[in-house]
């Protein structure tokens, strides 16, 4: 058994921890606090390859593995969890469902601008009335003559505003319910497509969510995207391997929470000696780091679980359900451990304590993740 | 043209370096390695050179299996093929010249570049001993005109200019007392200094590329060079640690105290 990342892995790790001490962590403060998006990054994201990672070469992408996205997003996510969470949905929601389900021609459109970082994705599951009770959507799409009408909303959409492609999920046969549920490609500007951004969040603030509404928008049966009626079930591939990255996101939230309770102990002082020489922050520390280390094991081991073709679903919610949780908690000591300083934003760990909440909420939330351990637990 | 870079493999900066209590050398343990940060610069420098005049990036590293990774690091960022002179313990800085001349002399660079010292023993010797070692021309410490974050930087414009008929290469170099101009005859041997450019992070598509790029092997034995040091190492020990500083209440006492105790003004 061995532990260490692959040599290109590593080198991935490198050059984006360069990537984001100069370019992420100076600014992210400002990204949050003014709820901006950062486009000039994100494009040179791409065209460093990070959004293209899971793509194949002959479209443009860095044709990487699982385990390649997690250890992006962590390095990411240490910095800064919206720019992770950009890139986690945009290489594994939209991008991938077009990825995996996708025919030549829609893969031939798409994938190279997307890889590129030129068009943004963003993926269209959730509704106003419907999140975890994902199959109760109600968005339509009826087919007249070779044209599909999709008639609805989807509230929560990452990418919802800067993306240019959008895999949405509409009812087809609705009396069959998750068996008749169909992904469809659009692109923005289409007539009857609009969004509306969401604004206020609690945290993930610089990550771009909004809300579309979709009245009467005509797509032909060409943009139409796997099997009719077969959507719900991809759905649910795209979604485990999702989780494995939001996981990955929580482990680089819990790390940065942790470099940064260090420094900070290592240099304040209270009763006369630095506040990391006191044993009741000495065991926060000591737990920090345990949690943090085997939530990062977890998500690896998800990963690899998926490059090497394995069962993964159960493993990859147990990653993100714990890495969330770990997170959580990490993040929670940091501004314990920062005093009345980490209330404040002039230290980054309030900041991984927002972020860090919709990992316990996105792409299923912690509840949901349970279901599923336990469902697979008392399976067959 | 053919351009050969060095890709020494080095301690990262931000780890911690600590002296063995014996003095014998630096604590290896839970140490981080990277590509000498002037190495880096002379990699980028050359692959902007052969983007603008076609040609081949041929990066060269020297040390034991572990240093493959700073020559993958090197062809990542887009050289083409790497040669690995296997060597393992320690080499002074002639015999690193040594081994890079007969590199040099089998590969027929236009043009050598090397960083103009290493950030672990910042010797400052090798770039030297190499053009004098292989009689050609040399330009140490390249440097820019123009700022690290103008628009050429940014348009990547290589800031060794080759002349129009390819056999002269004009370099700019930071001096004492601000920068020199020198026109050398190629091939030449060139070491970078730190603000000739801003070196590219490796992309993803780089990382996968580098994998299936060739690495050759060589040995010192294979190039017929003799690495016995000249140059031995006593002693290492750590600087004396800083004693803290004092705090004044105004400025008069710190002229007082610069003038009548440091003497300094
Ligand atoms: C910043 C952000 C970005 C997002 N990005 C996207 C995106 O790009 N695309 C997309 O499609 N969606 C996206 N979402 C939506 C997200 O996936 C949903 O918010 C999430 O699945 C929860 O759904 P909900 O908000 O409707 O909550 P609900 O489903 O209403 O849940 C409310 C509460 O009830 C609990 N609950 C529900 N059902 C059960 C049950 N069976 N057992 C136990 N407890 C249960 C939940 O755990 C939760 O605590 C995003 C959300 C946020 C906040
Ligand atoms: C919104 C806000 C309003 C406030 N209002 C007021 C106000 O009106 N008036 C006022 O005077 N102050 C006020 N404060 C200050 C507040 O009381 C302090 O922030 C608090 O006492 C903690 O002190 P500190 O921030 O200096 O943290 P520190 O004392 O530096 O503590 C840092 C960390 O070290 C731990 N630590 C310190 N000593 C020990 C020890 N011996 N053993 C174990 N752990 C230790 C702490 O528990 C904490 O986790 C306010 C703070 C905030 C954030």
């Amino acid at each position: 058994m061995d532990f260490e990342l692959p040599e290109s892995h590593r080198a991935l790790k490198a050059s984006l921890k360069d990537f984001c001490e100069r370019k992420v962590k100076p600014y992210a403060r400002e990204w949050d606090k003014d709820e901006k998006f950062p486009m000039e990054v994100v494009r040179e994201l791409g065209q460093l390859g990070v959004l293209g990672m899971l793509v194949a070469e002959e479209y443009g992408g860095a044709a990487m593995d699982s385990l390649a996205v997690a250890v992006a997003v962590e390095e990411i996510a240490r910095h800064d969890g919206s720019l992770a969470l950009t890139v986690a949905s945009h290489n594994g929601l939209g991008t991938s469902h077009i990825r995996v389900f996708g025919n030549d021609a829609q893969k031939r459109k798409y994938l190279p601008k997307l890889a590129s970082g030129e068009w943004l994705g963003a993926w269209g599951l959730t509704e106003p009335g419907s999140g975890s009770d994902a199959s109760g959507l109600k968005t339509t799409a009826v087919r007249k003559g070779d044209k599909w009408i999709l008639n609805g909303a989807k509230m929560f959409i990452t990418q919802g505003t800067v993306g240019h492609v959008f895999v949405v999920l509409a009812l087809t046969t609705p009396e069959k319910r998750q068996k008749g549920i169909t992904a469809f490609i659009l692109e923005k500007g289409l007539p009857g497509f609009s969004q509306r951004p969401i604004h206020g969040k609690l945290g993930m603030r610089s990550s771009d969510t909004a809300e579309l509404i979709l009245e009467g928008v005509e797509v032909p049966d060409s943009q139409r995207l796997g099997e009719l009626d077969h959507g719900f079930i991809d759905t649910l591939k795209i979604l485990d391997k999702g989780r494995i990255t939001i996981g990955a996101l929580a482990v680089g939230l819990g790390r940065g929470a942790m470099e940064e309770s260090v420094r900070y102990a290592r240099e304040r002082t209270a009763f006369g000696q630095p506040i990391a020489e006191f044993q009741g922050l000495r065991w926060m520390f000591a737990d920090m780091k345990t949690e943090i280390d085997a939530a990062r094991l977890l998500v690896h081991r998800s990963a690899w679980m998926a490059d090497s073709g394995q069962p993964y679903t159960q493993a990859a919610s147990m990653a993100k359900l714990f890495a969330s949780e770990a997170a959580m908690r990490a993040c929670n000591k940091a501004v314990q451990i920062h005093g009345g300083y980490g209330y404040t934003r002039e230290f980054p760990v309030e900041r991984y304590l927002r972020d860090a909440k919709l990992c316990e909420i996105g792409e299923g939330t912690s509840e949901i993740q349970r279901s599923i351990i336990a469902r697979e637990i008392f399976k067959g | 043209m053919k351009i050969l870079v060095t890709a020494k493999r080095v301690e990262d900066p931000e780890s911690k370096i600590k002296v063995k209590p014996d003095g014998s050398g630096i604590v290896q343990e839970g140490l981080k390695y990277k590509i000498n940060p002037f190495d880096e610069i002379g990699v980028e420098e050359g692959l902007r050179l052969a983007a603008k005049h076609g040609g081949e990036v041929v990066v060269v590293s020297i040390g034991g299996k572990e240093v493959q990774e700073q020559l993958r690091h090197a062809l990542a960022m887009g050289a083409h093929r790497a040669v690995w002179v296997n060597h393992t313990g320690t080499l002074d800085q002639l015999a690193l010249a040594g081994l890079l001349q007969k590199v040099a002399e089998k590969e027929k660079p236009d043009m050598v570049i090397l960083g103009k010292q290493s950030i672990d023993d910042d010797q400052n010797q090798v770039g030297q001993y190499l053009a004098e070692f292989l009689g050609w021309s040399q330009a140490t410490f390249a440097s820019k005109v123009e700022s690290l974050e103008s628009e050429q930087e940014k348009n990547k414009v290589p800031a060794l200019q080759v002349g129009a008929d390819g056999k002269t290469v004009r370099v700019v170099r930071e001096v004492d007392n601000g920068l020199a101009t020198l026109e050398c005859a190629l091939p030449a041997v060139v070491t970078t200094d730190l603000r000739l450019n801003l070196p590219r992070y490796a992309s993803l598509p780089g990382i996968m590329k580098a994998k299936s790029k060739p690495i050759e092997e060589l040995t010192p034995e294979k190039l017929g060079v003799d690495v016995t040091p000249k140059i031995q190492v006593l002693k290492m020990s750590s600087p004396p640690p800083r004693k803290a500083g004092i705090k004044v209440p105004d400025v008069a006492t710190l002229v007082d105290k610069l003038r009548n105790e440091a003497k300094a003004v």
